[in-house]
């Protein structure tokens, strides 16, 4: 009998451990995972920049005092920024001469450069003529070598950045004129050829009316089919049918609704190629199952007896559901809502299928503008070549990660703040 | 306590009145050959059944003895259960209410209902009240709801306990009150009939001993039948008894008739406890 219990007593120690040692394993896991990222991603908001005395030379953008504003503005957009920037960087280096040589010098500061001066310049043409001081954003692989992720003891032809090139980020850093600083860039612009100079702002946008469009067309749908499948329609063989389909909709692969998105919507409807309205419609109908059996279930879960009271006062049914049965519903139909909205938003595949998966600059201001979304943003930039955009894709990751969780805490704190007891 | 005249030879219902005093009683409502089926369950077989005005009406019998199922058909309860099919004849002051001239919101505003388990709405208690007459817009201003909403609170003997926290929710009161407050609810939208299914079987016997007073007290003006498992309760609060068996209306006449001097066999036999 001892020897019995001592038994119980220890098969029940070794169920403990095994319980803590496998929450043990999958904590370890996420934090490697979320660590790896974090570690990888955090660079991908600061970034590099160099300190440039530019002439702003009228030889290279022309005499402006006899021109009208039209005509300046396109002479001030015209001009050779490329040449400006390099004449002030061989400004600094006086002793390089030979073409690649300057070509190499040239490359140290970003093509972004040439913009930053012209935006410059159109917003205050007084400036021609005269030297300013200015911060400008270095190339990639300069961003990278002074984060200090390129090894420097490797042999020069498998670098991409020369010697002499780090020679002089070296001199320049010893002047001061290097600094790493926020990269408001990051957050704030659209996506970019130069990895130092693209954003996920654009793709940001795009997720958001892509989800707008879903939560608009998935929701309404699925909240009243869901309250028509529980509360009114007839129990048969008919509705056995749908709830089966329902079920099966829910499991199906993401992809398949990218297909089905694209023969629809693109293919039969001429809707524009990837636009969030198409995106949006796509993962509406992707969400949908998963909002009508979550609203179903918290339909379900109302208690029969509230249903009966109502009833027994009087209300018609549709009294009854606005008045009891939703209201008591909608905590669990809006956390599910949620939790399909943040499935919805880390979808890649059907995105993929309808176009969403171009290379757009430009930050999407309408549902029918080009766009990408920030998981595709994420593909596209793992997919990308350049050193710089490694950190650029777990910068991506991190604030879509950011999303998500916010928006899980969400549909929790919403769940908490709504629930009521009966 | 029973102060209804006893019929002189109650037997197997229905029975005309025969005595001139009967007359003088008002059938609220009728049930004339009323059949219930669930799917292939014969659940009410073939009863009639009057509800008088001025008195409490008491439905015994053992479980699934069709006595539920029954009240439930006088405010069409059962219309959303799936398989389920009432035949025969019930009338509200002699309209049959399966038909077409009676809308069923219409008739559980006249014949209201009261529920096992207390099953007040998660709202206020204010709110609970006032939500019959708000749908069925019998209190436009608030002014007037608050009238509807103390009165009925008064007659359901909550008033007293309730006054000073109309805003919490209804669901924070004891069972007991839960229960008065559903059947102030009931009250709320002036019914003529409340029909109570097992008012007192989730309470405790202080709070049953509350509730039957408030039946007592509400008899005369609103036709009741009541429900119950509990044969002191029926002979405390009801004038009038039908005792079911199997679906079968065994009995039906005074309450003092039927527990003192059943007609019946079987009807002593539950009554005294030989089953049910």
């Amino acid at each position: 009998m001892q020897a019995r219990l001592r038994a119980r007593h220890r098969s029940e120690r070794i169920f403990q451990w095994v319980g803590i040692a496998a929450i043990a394993t999958a904590v370890a896991v996420l934090a490697l995972l979320l660590g790896s990222i974090a570690l990888n991603g955090a660079s991908a908001f600061r970034t590099v920049e160099l300190h440039l005395d530019v002439l702003l030379d009228e030889a290279a953008i022309g005499d402006l005092s006899e021109m009208s504003a039209e005509e300046r503005a396109a002479a001030i957009r015209r001009a050779d920024y490329g040449a400006i920037v390099r004449n002030a960087l061989r400004a600094r280096f006086p002793d390089v001469s030979s073409r690649s040589e300057v070509r190499q010098l040239q490359s140290l500061a970003s093509v972004g450069a040439r913009g930053q001066l012209r935006d410059m310049v159109l917003d205050n043409p007084d400036l021609v003529g005269r030297t300013v001081s200015v911060w400008v954003p270095a190339d990639d692989e300069v961003e990278q070598l002074v984060k200090g992720r390129v090894p420097r003891d490797v042999p020069e032809s498998n670098r991409r950045l020369s010697d002499a090139q780090i020679g002089w980020v070296d001199a320049l850093e010893r002047d001061g004129r290097v600094r790493t600083s926020l990269n408001t860039r990051f957050l704030g612009s659209g996506d970019s050829r130069e990895p130092e100079l693209a954003g996920i702002y654009g793709a940001m946008i795009g997720s958001f009316l892509t989800l707008l469009v879903t939560l608009a067309l998935a929701f309404p749908l699925g909240v009243a089919a869901a309250v028509y499948l529980e509360e009114f329609a007839p129990k048969n063989r008919w509705t056995d049918l749908i709830e089966v389909n329902i079920n099966n909709l829910a499991a199906v692969p993401s992809i398949v609704f990218g297909l089905l998105g694209l023969a629809v919507f693109l293919n039969f409807m001429h809707m524009p190629r990837s636009a969030p309205i198409v995106g949006g419609a796509t993962l509406g109908l992707m969400t949908l199952p998963t909002v009508i059996i979550v609203s179903r279930a918290s339909i379900s879960a109302v208690p029969p007896s509230i249903r009966e009271a109502a009833r027994g006062l009087g209300a018609s049914p549709l009294q009854v559901v606005g008045h009891h049965v939703l209201p008591l519903a909608m905590p669990g139909i809006l956390t599910g809502t949620i939790i399909g909205m943040a499935r919805a938003l880390g979808e890649t595949a059907p995105l993929l299928m309808i176009g969403m998966v171009a290379f757009i600059v430009d930050v999407p201001t309408g549902f029918t503008d080009a766009a990408t979304a920030l998981p595709v943003q994420i593909f596209l930039w793992a997919d990308s070549p350049e050193r710089g955009f490694v950190e650029k894709t777990s910068g991506a990751i991190l604030v879509l990660l950011a999303f998500l969780v916010f928006m899980n805490a969400a549909a929790i704190g919403l769940r908490q703040k709504l629930e009521k007891r009966w | 306590m029973s102060t209804a005249p006893a019929l002189k030879m109650p037997s197997v219902a229905p029975r005309k009145p025969e005595t001139p005093e009967d007359e003088v009683k008002s059938v609220k409502m009728k049930a004339a050959g009323v059949n219930v089926h669930y799917g292939d369950t014969w659940a009410v077989k073939n009863v009639n059944l009057d509800v008088m005005k001025e008195d409490v009406t008491a439905l015994i019998g053992p479980s699934g003895c069709g006595k539920s199922t029954l009240l439930r058909c006088f405010n069409r309860m059962n219309d959303t259960i799936p398989g389920c099919r009432v035949t025969g004849n019930i009338t509200l002051d002699d309209t049959p209410i399966y038909g077409g001239n009676m809308d069923v919101v219409q008739l559980r505003a006249r014949v209201g209902m009261v529920f096992q388990k207390p099953n007040p709405f998660p709202k206020s208690i204010y709110d609970n009240v006032a939500y019959g007459p708000r749908i069925h817009g019998l209190a436009r201003k608030g002014a007037e709801t608050d009238e509807i909403v103390q009165t009925s609170l008064e007659r359901a003997g909550l008033w007293e306990e309730v006054r000073d926290r109309l805003d919490e929710p209804g669901n924070a009161l004891s069972g007991g009150q839960q229960q008065r407050l559903c059947i102030a609810r009931a009250i709320a939208v002036d019914p003529e009939v409340i029909l109570m299914d097992e008012p007192c079987s989730a309470l405790d016997p202080i709070a049953t001993a509350r509730v039957e007073e408030l039946i007592y007290e509400l008899r005369g003006r609103y036709a009741i039948a009541i429900v119950t498992h509990n044969m002191q309760q029926a002979a405390r609060v009801s004038q009038r008894t039908a005792f079911f068996h199997l679906g079968e209306l065994v009995e039906y006449g005074s309450t003092e008739h039927v527990f003192t001097d059943p007609s019946e066999t079987r009807t002593r036999d539950y009554i005294t406890g030989r089953y049910g």
